[in-house]
């Protein structure tokens, strides 16, 4: 194992933080209060409640994972797409590190960046609702499994793209809206029958779901379905790098 | 002298089709300074790439220090350091953190002397916390040598090092590169400037449609390959080449004063003594004579015609 290369890789990205840490803390406080502003007030009281959990309360696990997945995605597609645009990557490909150890440099940062997000979120949805964590573990076990498996995601996006435009087209056309309609401000019960079923199709349903569970025991599917679910796309992103790599897909060739 | 690089039937077609590496098979000995001449587009940069690690290879196989760049990458590409033909640095980084973070890259733990050394060897010690996009083009280069260096390789390869760099950056970076061979690093590098690679290589390659051509020690390629130039100056100005001179193929100067005559100094007959004795029997008055040895430039030209002239005749 080459750790010297690792820690290169992980602090250099860490080091694209810091420098925007104004941003990049600020940002999510100032997105997570204009949620509450529009949705937990305005809607709010006219929706008091939702299985018994106020729905200010309610939104709270939707609202992180809204901003987790997308920062994660963004931060790892970004991450790698960097280098390649400039042609930095050589270096990468040049030095003596595998796969997995570059993927584990780039996606551990951006997940570490999306966690520390995830925090700041927690902790200013704690301002304005009265925050109860059921599970905190388990919470915190959801968290992080979505902020890897989203920056797997998104490191694949960012091998996969040669222009900005396609950096922002997947999590602008995918992510956003499968993550509105994955029951992130609502239940699904909430929703006509059909569109329920339909519902059931959208990967991000299970995540919101899990992650709700965990803190307030209420959900809109099994939380072992949940498990699978991301478990299933963590490997799917793990499986689809690696072959990314050893192919040379559009970055060896 | 035993070999550090084999290259052995290496072949890379791109995704386009576009073939860069024909079987190409080349050895480079331990501590040499080998110099790879070829036209644009000849493979140069693919097969420098290729043994970096940077580029996938379709057949063949590429050893250093006895260690396959596949099967023993870790190790094979630790010995290994790269100064590539782009200007490609981040733009936000300091000079400092970019070079100690290829140091990291290669698995090496931080040595902040050696990389305050290599900084100051580079004249880029003061600039040390300048950041990578506020440097001129020719302090980026030297960026990408330290960088290159940082992880103190054996085997250095510069592709084209000496692309539009000052003349003060360029005699910097010889010696740099002088000083590596004294201390047996291996220098594999790429030049447009065959006056550089007549200077400090102690042999050339020339490559052309992805196969090397020729491999010789410097002198002895100029030696054997080499045409010499005879330059009878006359006394007096001539309108024309006499027709008795035909057969000599003889060029004549704007000034119409200096013969020129190529010949062979390979073959039996150089024809310099029958030139001299037409050159006699026409009365003609001999001001000077010279001769010039061909420059690896004019052999480089000549193999890669005649490469291209057989390619175009298979």
């Amino acid at each position: 194992m080459n750790w010297h290369g690792l820690k290169a890789i992980y602090l250099h990205e860490m080091d694209r933080m810091r420098r925007t840490l104004f941003q990049s803390l600020v940002s999510p406080f100032i997105s997570t209060s204009l949620y509450f502003v529009v949705f937990g007030s305005a809607i709010g009281s006219r929706i008091t409640e939702i299985e018994g959990i106020s729905y200010g309360s309610f939104i709270v696990p939707g609202m992180i994972m809204l901003t987790v997945l997308t920062q994660s995605i963004s931060n790892a597609s970004f991450g790698i797409f960097f280098p390649k645009f400039t042609n930095t990557v050589y270096e990468l490909l040049a030095a003596p590190l595998s796969t997995f150890e570059i993927i584990l440099g780039f996606v551990g940062a951006a997940a570490t960046k999306s966690l520390i997000i995830g925090t700041v979120i927690i902790l200013t949805a704690g301002i304005f609702v009265d925050l109860h964590i059921e599970h905190p573990f388990i919470m915190m076990f959801f968290l992080v499994l979505t902020c890897v498996t989203f920056s797997l995601f998104g490191f694949l996006i960012g091998i996969w793209a040669d222009n900005f435009e396609k950096l922002q087209v997947i999590p602008i056309l995918v992510i956003t809206p499968l993550v509105f309609l994955g029951g992130s401000f609502y239940s699904i019960n909430m929703l006509p029958e059909f569109w329920q079923k339909i519902s059931l199709l959208n990967p991000v349903l299970y995540l919101v779901s899990g992650f709700r569970w965990s803190f307030y025991e209420i959900a809109d599917v099994s939380i072992l379905t949940s498990l699978i679910t991301i478990l299933f796309f963590l490997s799917a992103c793990v499986l689809t790098i690696i072959y990314a790599f050893s192919k040379g897909y559009k970055i060896k060739n | 002298m035993s070999e550090i690089l084999k290259i052995s039937n290496v072949s890379k077609v791109y995704n386009n089709k576009f073939q860069a590496l024909n079987k190409l098979s080349l050895k480079i000995k331990k501590g040499e300074i080998f110099a790879l001449l070829g036209p644009n587009g000849a493979g140069k940069s693919t097969l420098i790439n290729t043994v970096c690690g940077i580029l996938n290879f379709d057949e063949g196989s590429i050893t250093v220090d006895e260690l396959d760049i596949k099967t023993q990458y870790r190790k094979a590409r630790s010995l290994i350091g790269i100064v590539p033909q782009e200007l490609n640095l981040e733009a936000f980084e300091t000079i400092w953190d970019n070079v100690n973070y290829s140091r990291g890259l290669y698995g090496k733990p931080p040595n902040h002397s050696y990389i305050e050394k290599l900084l100051k060897e580079l004249s880029l010690w003061e600039k040390k916390d300048n950041k990578l996009r506020e440097l001129s083009g020719g302090m980026k280069r030297r960026v990408l040598i330290a960088k290159a260096l940082s992880h103190e390789p054996k085997v250095l390869f510069l592709d084209e090092p000496t692309a539009s760099v000052d003349v003060e950056l360029r005699k910097d970076m010889w010696e740099v590169v002088k000083r590596l061979k004294q201390e047996g690093v291996t220098i594999i590098l790429t030049t447009h400037y065959i006056e550089e690679a007549e200077e400090i290589a102690d042999r050339v390659g020339i490559i052309n449609n992805g196969r090397i051509i020729l491999v010789d020690e410097k002198e002895s390629l100029i030696k054997k390959l080499g045409q010499k130039i005879l330059k009878i100056e006359l006394a007096e100005t001539i309108d024309k080449i006499p027709s008795n001179l035909g057969i000599f193929n003889l060029e004549i100067n704007s000034d119409k004063n200096i013969l020129t005559y190529i010949y062979d100094t390979k073959g039996e007959n150089t024809g310099i003594t029958s030139l001299l004795s037409e050159i006699k029997a026409l009365g003609m008055q001999l001001k000077d004579i010279s001769t010039e040895q061909s420059s690896l430039e004019s052999i480089f030209l000549n193999l890669v015609k005649e490469s291209e002239n057989e390619l175009a005749r298979s």
